[in-house]
């Protein structure tokens, strides 16, 4: 298939300008005509659902959740970046973008890079407006802290809890436009299926978790913000909920899913204490600035910390890259503290974590401003943990915590089934191979209020509205194969919980693709995992009547997805011979353990188009051609 | 751990519901209360018996979906909310009762799941500032003072879980209903509607049947992100001010 990403001619400044003049309009008397779907609440969908109805389309939202508010962007801890330059310490909207794109190991599109910085400035402004309380210096200014991966200060937050704060500032935009009557709320609905009529998305098959209804809805365009997949790996930092149902589904119906391999392991995580565990939780990387990584210098010390000298430890991150010391992006530090649990230096009782020490900050700063700083997080590690951290070092390790790779979207953020628009985690486009901290926010609400609504208007300018039908043939076709394929699943009658399989899809995966990857273990895995799948078709219990509330039946939906969707992430993998970014291939590291890029053979997107049951995916390329930053090797020295 | 469960089911809105006895073992002090349930579900499952729903997601205490009754209190016996407690605040051999919210306006919709929609309502009443995508000043033209700031953020942390409703006799929503208007009422960008403000929410509060306030701290005792019932006293404040001068002074 030739991809087509449609990016502006002209300089890089100037591209979305350009292209913001070249798109169409729709008169504001023919908006109310026009139906949007947007599926997924978060940040990217409830800014999105908002602005398009504040511009006077007709829009229905819906969400697995009880209510739009509890998306997962609401677990986002540390910050938003953007480019204001209130510090005064030398940032601009080229510094962010040359940030954001050496960040991504140059393997993400620059034009759409260069616009993520730009509109980062329009979002804090959007949201103080709203009454987001960002956290305020004496004076009544705006503070900023530091994040991985910049030399700048360009982090605005709201205590620990920026995503909640950020989320509930779409949410009520998106409220007022419900009261309004512009926005249709659909809470509790799952997205079972894309709809697509003569090559155009036209609508969706939901089913009401409340009643077990599948219902069909149609639209003028659909729009998915449904988030990422990082719960392929069962445990990670994401809600319980988070799924690759409707990515998947679309991909199915003919969208393509691009570079699945690119997930993002986090280094600060509480790490896993026993097979029980359900959920792995997030010590925001904004610690990272007052918090020293280090470990002990002998392997298998397992002196208490504070009996550890000064003198025998290793602050292995200031130690390797001075410059950046502490704020090491994410991937760099990840592998880091593996390489050191991987000698031996772990600590705790199984010898996968790294001490996040405060005892210089706090010596330096007092409790208070500490507490002042990450008082919620330092509560939520004594909570889970039973132990203080104003005492002695937090233990981490990293976790799975989100995913670069998406749904292919051009510089429109349009799939390629047309009408189908991609935004925030869902798509592929901002991030490369690895995400620096303080971007997801900073990308959802880029794509929400200030991308999409000019891109599906354009969209919308060349469509004739209400023409889609939920009686046409694809709505019944779609419709009847969900209900099969519910009632398969509830006709196995086997002894097994959905969970249990989850659970060990999880462990395959993160042993063969998550860390580090090789060639042998992604094959093995690409063996595993059918076998697994063919496993839980045939021993899958899913008690219950797909009539009322079935959460089994739910989870069991999302589960035979993942145990599909696993093998093209890894058949992703296995194709990517080079190193990038959070995609790390042993076989191909420099002599200091760093990843090696090939931008000879390897520059490009890879997106996957489903070629029918049974069948390997079809590998489609965009090459990424950098015109305005030369890749060099990434040095954070 | 050895624990016995006595958990409330009940198949769907209409149904008349009952308490079932459950016993498990292999409970690890180190589970959260949530991984206790999964135990529990795991072996239904396995059994070819319903699994018992109840709402969770981020399972960090940040999303406000769960939503316990634990031994009569919200969320269970520590601060927090019902994921982010842990099994070792349990004795081995202890009956654990587990109940739905209970509350006119929360109704169950199966087992441990209750339709929390009308705060959701409620906020659509007036929980916003009027500001459409555009046209946004400088972030940094309002300055707001470091003590509003944060005292809004206080407020704001609200997570929406309704344990305030469920530990109060009275059903009452006061808590939830301050917290959002006490946060947009202490910045200067919620300040031109927060007369009209306080007025619709605590309308919509009124017309979707969760009782009044009569002071007895329940909610502020239960609540995980322990905001201030101070908050009440101010939207009541708020509240008079708008009803007996409706216009401005």
């Amino acid at each position: 298939m030739k991809l087509d990403p449609r990016v502006p001619a002209g300089p890089l400044a100037e591209k979305w300008d350009r292209c913001k003049m070249e798109m169409k309009l729709v008169n504001p008397a023919n908006k109310r005509k026009y139906h949007v779907i947007v599926v997924g609440t978060g940040l990217a969908g409830g800014a999105c659902a908002a602005s398009l109805a504040e511009l006077g389309y007709q829009v229905s939202t819906f969400c697995y959740q009880d209510s739009p508010r509890r998306a997962h962007s609401i677990e986002a801890q540390g910050g938003i970046n953007a480019a204001k330059n209130y510090r005064n310490d030398g940032d601009s909207v080229e510094r962010l973008f040359l940030d954001t794109i050496k960040g991504g190991d140059y393997r993400a599109r620059e034009s759409n890079v260069y616009r993520l910085a730009q509109n980062s400035v329009n979002i804090i402004d959007q949201c103080v407006a709203q009454g987001v309380p960002f956290a305020r210096e004496y004076g009544g200014q705006l503070d900023n802290r530091s994040f991985g991966g910049a030399q700048v200060s360009r982090t605005f937050y709201c205590r620990g809890q920026t995503g909640q704060q950020l989320l509930l500032g779409a949410y009520s935009s998106l409220n007022r436009q419900i009261e309004q009557g512009n926005v249709k709320s659909h809470p509790r609905h799952e997205m079972m299926d894309l709809v697509v009529v003569d090559g155009k998305a036209k609508g969706i098959i939901v089913r009401d978790s409340v009643t077990g209804q599948i219902e069909r809805h149609s639209a003028d365009a659909v729009v998915l913000a449904s988030g990422g997949y990082g719960t392929v790996y069962f445990l990670s930092t994401n809600a319980m909920g988070c799924n690759v149902s409707a990515t998947f589904r679309a991909y199915k119906r003919g969208a393509l899913f691009a570079n699945p391999c690119y997930t993002q392991i986090h280094p600060t995580c509480i790490p896993v204490n026993g097979d029980y565990q359900s959920k792995l939780t997030l010590m925001s990387e904004s610690l990272r600035n007052d918090g020293r990584i280090w470990v002990p210098q002998k392997p298998g010390d397992n002196r208490p910390p504070a009996s550890i000298p000064e003198s025998e430890r290793d602050y292995y991150l200031e130690r390797k890259y001075p410059s950046y010391g502490n704020l090491a992006p994410r991937d760099i530090s990840s592998r880091a503290a593996k390489e050191a649990c991987d000698q031996g230096k772990g600590v705790g009782q199984t010898g996968r974590g790294v001490y996040l020490d405060f005892a210089d900050a706090i010596g330096r700063l007092g409790q208070r401003t500490i507490a002042e700083r990450y008082g919620n997080l330092f509560d939520m590690y004594a909570h889970i943990t039973g132990e203080n951290p104003y005492q002695s070092p937090m233990r981490i390790y990293p976790a799975v915590h989100y995913v670069m790779g998406g749904l292919w979207v051009d510089y429109r953020l349009m799939s390629n089934i047309p009408g189908l628009f991609v935004l925030g985690e869902a798509n592929f486009s901002d991030h490369g191979a690895n995400r620096l901290g303080a971007s997801a926010l900073m990308q959802g609400l880029a794509d929400g209020y200030f991308t999409a609504p000019y891109t599906i208007t354009d969209y919308l300018a060349g469509v004739k509205p209400g023409s889609s039908d939920v009686k046409a043939t694809e709505f019944a076709q779609a419709e009847s194969d969900v209900s099969q394929r519910l009632k398969k699943l509830q006709d196995v009658k086997g002894k097994h919980s959905s969970q249990a399989f989850h659970r060990e899809l999880g462990k395959l995966v993160w042993e063969y693709c998550g860390m580090a990857r090789t060639k042998e273990g992604l094959t093995k895995a690409l063996g595993l995992i059918p076998e697994l799948r063919e496993r839980f078709w045939k021993e899958v219990s899913v008690p219950g009547s797909g009539a009322g509330m079935n959460q089994g039946l739910e989870n069991a939906a999302r589960v035979a997805d993942f145990l599909e969707f696993a093998e093209v992430m890894c058949t992703d993998a296995i194709t990517r011979e080079e190193s990038c970014g959070a995609h790390f291939r042993e076989e191909y590291q420099t002599e200091e353990g760093e990843a090696q890029r090939n931008d000879a053979e390897y520059s490009f997107v890879s997106a996957w188009e489903y070629a029918g049951e049974g069948k390997a995916p079809i590998w489609n390329k965009e090459p990424l051609n950098p015109e305005f930053v030369k890749p060099s090797v990434r040095s954070y020295k | 751990m050895k624990l016995h469960l006595k958990i409330w089911r009940q198949k769907g809105p209409t149904d008349q519901g009952q308490f079932e006895n459950h016993t498990i073992d292999g409970i690890i002090p180190d589970m959260s209360f949530l991984e206790m349930m999964d135990v529990l579900n795991v072996k239904l499952a396995s059994e070819g018996k319903q699994t018992i729903a109840f709402d969770h997601d981020c399972r960090e205490g940040i999303c406000g979906s769960c939503s316990m009754m634990i031994n009569g209190r919200a969320h269970g016996p520590t601060r927090g909310t019902t994921c982010q407690t842990y099994m070792r605040n349990f004795r081995d051999g202890q009956t654990i009762v587990i109940e739905p919210w209970r509350a006119m306006a929360f109704p169950v919709m199966c087992d441990l799941v209750v339709d929390r929609s009308s705060f959701d309502r409620i906020q659509q009443a007036g929980g916003y500032v009027s500001v459409n995508v555009g046209g946004a000043p400088d972030g940094n033209s309002i300055p707001v003072s470091k003590v509003n700031a944060d005292l809004a953020m206080d407020a704001a942390q609200c997570i929406g879980c309704g344990a305030c409703v469920a530990a109060c006799k009275n059903a009452s929503a006061m808590l939830f209903v301050a917290a959002k208007v006490g946060h947009l009422g202490l910045l200067p960008q919620g300040e031109a509607e927060a007369r009209d403000r306080v007025k619709k929410m605590v309308s919509r509060m009124d017309a979707e049947g969760f009782g009044n306030c009569t002071n007895h701290y329940e909610c502020e005792a239960v609540c995980p992100k322990e905001i201030s019932a101070d908050f009440i006293s101010k939207m009541n404040r708020d509240y008079l001010g708008a009803t007996v001068f409706p216009k401005p002074m």
